[in-house]
């Protein structure tokens, strides 16, 4: 563990916690940036350039900028009022999820760290995605395209209706 | 002195500065020689900046602009800098205090961060990346969110209005920004700036042939880029989000002092980065325009560039009224992105085609196509005339 490592970490940790626990959303989204820039700040430290860089782009730039327009544009940024019941099972949501992803990491064999971390280039990246990768990359493009057409069909539909 | 010595002045000293201090802290020197130089220039530069665009926009309408301060007034921006010092720094009272404070510093250092990437000259950049250009667009996503943060926290309706227009606008032009920069991509084979101004070397006689702004993509993507950076840096006619008439400046009508300093400094670093990038992705970087201008030393020629495109920005703000918000953002999908698409398209059947004219020529068929075919469905069968006055002729 290096010393940018840690710091690293406690920014994630940090940012995470905040986004849990402050009272009002937009604080907490602005935390869960903080968090996601701390991640994007991992990446960089374990050699990845462009993974870190597009974390940043895609998540802080676009997840985050989305998740405070939704929620501006649909309700208030006053604080809801906490209910036993969802903590409840929020707590045993998250248990499920840290589980499965112990799981996978021990029994994945990268906890080993028998494989040298190998700094790979980002033509390389790119060759692997325009040729292994092909079908997965274009499956995913579809996808998306689907996702971006159907939202704008909802939204013309609610034009429709308002007129 | 040679001119290669002059050219690599700057380098050679930091060399040997380095070289001075002791072995332990060398990595930091080297660090803080790299980044200091732009933390005095570019500032610097602002301050001139706002001088010479105060004047310009004088001179566009009929005015004189500053003159009294200093010989022809070029120490306004000393002035204003003081003024800024000493006005009273007012929070409202419903501001949300730590967002507030924390919006215009976000904003500076994302601004600052961009230059990392962006060659000034010849071995003069602070980090050669391999993936630089998605950082630049990483820092500038970064932005947003402190844009959003002024806006939010000042807990104005206003200053709301001010944050939702300029992230909408923001998001939009993204797009065709990054989209037009990656047709520069694909020919270079490479997302790294040096390596990108590498690609554009060589001379053709005394021609700079191998600039990108010479091809037929290039050219069209170079338009294109510079519109996307004027809405990006929320400069006239894209410059809704701070509309005085409506909504009184945006979303940082709430500050004052040197906080609203900071949110025009933000603003006008962003400009000078993204017109760097400009310079590097199409105008060959530092390189010399013509073969026999070599001898003058690679930074000159790159701030040379860079306020050719600031004169730029200054004279469309000089002419060109402020948009609607249905048409920025109707520009920005319906025109913008079809044509970066095809500019991408035209890059693609530039990289497979034999150089020649007839490669020009295939590569302009499309751009041109579409863009009249765009030209004539999004004007909708409209007639335009020239304007009549009845009662003012």
């Amino acid at each position: 563990m290096t010393v940018p490592f840690l710091i690293l970490a406690a920014i994630t940790i940090a940012g995470a916690v905040a986004a849990m626990t402050l009272r009002k959303l937009v604080h907490c989204a602005l935390a869960l940036a903080v968090s996601l820039v701390g991640l994007a700040g991992l990446y960089l430290d374990l050699g990845a350039q462009f993974v870190g860089l597009a974390q940043v782009l895609v998540y802080v730039g676009a997840v985050v900028i989305l998740i405070v327009f939704a929620i501006l544009l649909t309700r208030g940024d006053e604080p809801a009022s906490p209910r036993v019941g969802r903590a409840v099972s929020g707590v045993m949501i998250s248990a499920c999820v840290f589980g499965v992803l112990v799981w996978a990491v021990v029994s994945g064999g990268a906890a080993q760290g028998t494989a040298a971390p190998s700094l790979a280039p980002i033509s390389d990246i790119g060759h692997a995605m325009m040729s292994r990768y092909i079908l997965p990359l274009e499956v995913v493009g579809l996808l998306l395209t689907a996702a971006l057409i159907g939202a704008v069909v909802i939204a013309m539909e609610e034009k429709r209706r308002t007129k | 002195m040679t001119t290669q010595a002059v050219d690599q002045i700057f380098v050679t000293i930091k060399h040997w500065l380095v070289l001075q201090s002791p072995a332990v802290i060398q990595p930091a020197v080297s660090v803080l020689l790299s980044v200091l130089p732009l933390l005095i220039i570019f500032p610097s530069l602002f301050a001139v900046t706002t001088v010479l665009e105060r004047k310009g926009l004088g001179r566009m309408q009929n005015r004189y602009g500053p003159n009294r301060v200093g010989p022809y007034g070029f120490l306004q921006p000393l002035a204003d800098g003081i003024k800024a010092l000493i006005k009273e720094d007012i929070v409202p009272v419903g501001a949300d205090k730590l967002v507030h404070f924390l919006a215009p510093l976000l904003l500076v250092m994302t601004a600052f961060l961009e230059y990392a990437v962006i060659p000034v000259g010849r071995n003069m950049v602070v980090a050669d990346m391999d993936s630089a250009l998605v950082f630049f667009f990483a820092a500038g996503a970064a932005m947003e969110v402190s844009i959003f943060m002024a806006g939010w926290g000042s807990r104005n309706k206003y200053s709301m209005l001010g944050a939702m227009r300029a992230v909408a606008q923001m998001i939009s032009y993204e797009a065709p920004l990054i989209l037009s920069s990656i047709a520069v991509v694909m020919i270079a084979g490479s997302l790294s700036t040096t390596t990108i101004v590498e690609r554009q070397a060589g001379y053709w006689g005394v021609w700079p042939y191998h600039w990108y702004v010479f091809t037929p993509w290039g050219m069209a993507g170079f338009v294109l880029f510079m519109i996307a950076a004027t809405a990006e840096s929320n400069r006239s006619p894209f410059d809704l989000p701070e509309g005085e008439s409506e909504i009184i400046a945006g979303y940082f009508t709430e500050y004052s002092g040197f906080k609203f300093a900071l949110f025009f400094l933000g603003e006008y670093l962003g400009m000078f980065a993204i017109s760097g990038l400009a310079v590097t992705l199409f105008l060959g970087g530092w390189a010399a325009p013509l073969s026999f201008l070599t001898f003058i030393p690679s930074w000159i020629w790159f701030f040379a560039k860079l306020m050719t495109l600031i004169a730029g920005f200054i004279w469309i703000r000089g002419t060109l009224p402020r948009l609607r918000m249905d048409q920025l953002m109707n520009f920005a999908w319906k025109f913008m992105l079809p044509m970066t698409l095809v500019v991408i398209f035209s890059a693609g059947i530039w990289r497979f085609m034999p150089s020649g004219i007839v490669r020009w020529v295939v590569c302009a068929i499309p751009i041109v196509l579409l863009y009249w075919l765009l030209g004539r469905a999004l004007m909708g069968g409209r007639k335009l005339e020239k304007r009549t006055y009845r009662f003012a002729e």
